[in-house]
């Protein structure tokens, strides 16, 4: 095709556009490794800020990983399960199981804390732990989980070859952890991707869900941004991105693969 | 699927069912009377919605822009741009928030440049404008992605023909591609749609007094300790992002609707 007058209209909208998602990232970035940003970069580079935030918020820093950590692996044992029931029956009541775990997707995390807060708020015990955050979690990241399984499920013909391995004998176990399990293997591991980085970045929820004892980096962040200094807000935001950017980068490089072989 | 009916129920549906008694139990339902009499609640409303009318054409005009242009053209680095575009749409609100504060806010870029250029400070971050480069930082990339998707499928072969038929550029966009491309901008727009009306961590990092619906709820909660309005006001947005993403399914839309 040939490169006129649009083309490069075209190409310098996109850039501005990239520039426009871009540019703020690297903003933080500098601003959180810069001495003073009022005065700019030529007043030097330092790690002060980093080494500030990891001291005052390093403790959200771990309720996050361990909160993420734990989402992924309840959405694990539920979420595979439940797409492999959802891919093999059509009854009312996987529809309507159906419904209820895209649901969390459409309300908004504020609904849903608020009716968490509302039935669970008064066992205190529950209230004031991590798990109550953790419940939140994984009520919004189970969809997805399910769902990306459930695509690859929906993919391959599955019940072919679980017919296969029943006529050779396998029992039901043997089949799920045996053909199941491995064949949707990228499904799961996008699942987990996923859960990763939604759980880590979640606020919606968690700002009503958290007591100021389990707070959690997004919450962490929102305090900064409201009290702290701007280099400080950055070099956190910067360890933010810092955690959930290799997760992007691996979750990007498995979404190019299948493609290939589709 | 036993553990997922059991973990649906006891965390979801029992909650959202505790929210709608809550809403009418105070007497009987007079939040709800509140809600379309008094003009706070209906001005919280109104604004979150035309808010998010724009938000939304906008990031799909520029999407479609954007998401055409990289469907039809190869270069170098264009995986690059691809990337880009994609990996704001897992960042969480309060981030973005940031985000429009760097670009706009007291010591923004905005600022300085405009600082360079007219001896004037110009600040967006704090208003509504803020919130509008907020929205859309956070809806173009679901959108753009969604636009490469349906462009990808779309049939070359129809342009082509419409070409030789003697169709310039923009009618081939008129009739050809745009209607090609309508079931994904609908889904993609009512997605969009629904996550500005309930993007709570990008208002709230922006502006603690701007009247869009998310901060109306957790003032009620919060400041006014108003159980029964805060339920009521988010059951009517979960409602109306419940029917916007309905919108986008039936389109055949994949439900990204996250974050905000």
């Amino acid at each position: 095709m040939k490169k006129g007058v649009f083309f490069y209209l075209q190409l310098a909208f996109t850039l501005l556009i990239c520039a426009f998602l871009i540019v703020p990232v690297f903003m933080s970035i500098t601003a959180g490794l810069t001495n003073n940003y009022f005065v700019g970069i030529k007043s030097g580079l330092t790690f002060r800020w980093v080494e500030q935030v990891w001291d005052m918020y390093s403790n959200t820093i771990w309720l996050t990983m361990k909160i993420a950590l734990v989402t992924t692996l309840v959405n694990l044992c539920v979420g595979v399960p439940c797409a492999y029931y959802l891919a093999r029956t059509r009854s009312k009541l996987s529809a309507f199981l159906d419904e209820c775990l895209t649901l969390p997707i459409a309300i908004p995390g504020m609904a849903i804390a608020l009716g968490l807060i509302s039935v669970y708020g008064g066992i205190t015990e529950f209230r004031m732990s991590w798990s109550f955050i953790l419940v939140g979690h994984v009520i919004f990241t189970l969809p997805f989980m399910v769902k990306s399984v459930l695509a690859v499920l929906q993919s391959i013909n599955f019940r072919v070859l679980e017919e296969g391995a029943a006529s050779l004998g396998a029992s039901f176990w043997q089949r799920f952890f045996h053909v199941i399990v491995p064949n949707c293997k990228t499904g799961i591991v996008s699942g987990i991707l996923m859960t990763l980085t939604l759980s880590a970045g979640e606020f919606n929820l968690t700002w009503m869900l958290h007591t100021p004892l389990t707070k959690t980096l997004p919450v962490g962040l929102a305090d900064s941004y409201a009290s702290m200094r701007l280099e400080v807000s950055s070099a956190y935001t910067l360890i933010f991105l810092g955690m959930i950017l290799p997760l992007l980068i691996a979750a990007q490089f498995l979404n190019r693969r299948p493609k290939r072989s589709a | 699927m036993i553990p997922a009916l059991v973990v649906s129920l006891a965390f979801f549906l029992l909650p959202m069912a505790k929210l709608v008694w809550l809403s009418f139990a105070k007497q009987h339902g007079i939040s709800y009377w509140y809600i379309l009499t008094k003009p706070m609640y209906l001005s919280s409303l109104w604004s979150t919605f035309w808010l998010s009318t724009v938000v939304t054409l906008a990031s799909l005009i520029i999407a479609t822009i954007v998401g055409l242009f990289l469907t039809r053209h190869d270069f170098k680095g264009k995986s690059i741009l691809v990337a880009m575009l994609s990996f704001p749409l897992v960042f969480p609100g309060v981030v973005i928030g940031f985000f429009v504060i760097m670009l706009a806010g007291r010591q923004g870029l905005l600022a300085e440049l405009s600082l360079a250029l007219t001896d004037e400070r110009w600040t967006l971050a704090y208003s509504i404008s803020g919130l509008f480069i907020g929205y859309l930082y956070f809806s173009i990339p679901r959108v753009v992605l969604t636009v490469m998707g349906a462009a990808e499928k779309l049939d070359d072969n129809l342009i082509e023909a419409g070409r030789s038929l003697g169709a310039n550029r923009w009618q081939l966009l008129r009739d050809v591609t745009l209607p090609a491309l309508t079931p994904g901008l609908i889904s993609s727009g009512s997605i969009c749609f629904a996550t500005s009306m309930g993007a709570f961590g990008t208002a709230f990092t922006l502006a603690t007094n701007l009247n869009v619906l998310p901060m109306t709820i957790y003032t009620e909660f919060t400041l006014n300790a108003n159980f029964a309005m805060a339920a009521a006001l988010s059951l009517i947005l979960g409602f109306i992002t419940w029917v916007c993403l309905t919108i986008a399914r039936r389109q055949g839309g994949s439900s990204l609707g996250m974050g905000g």
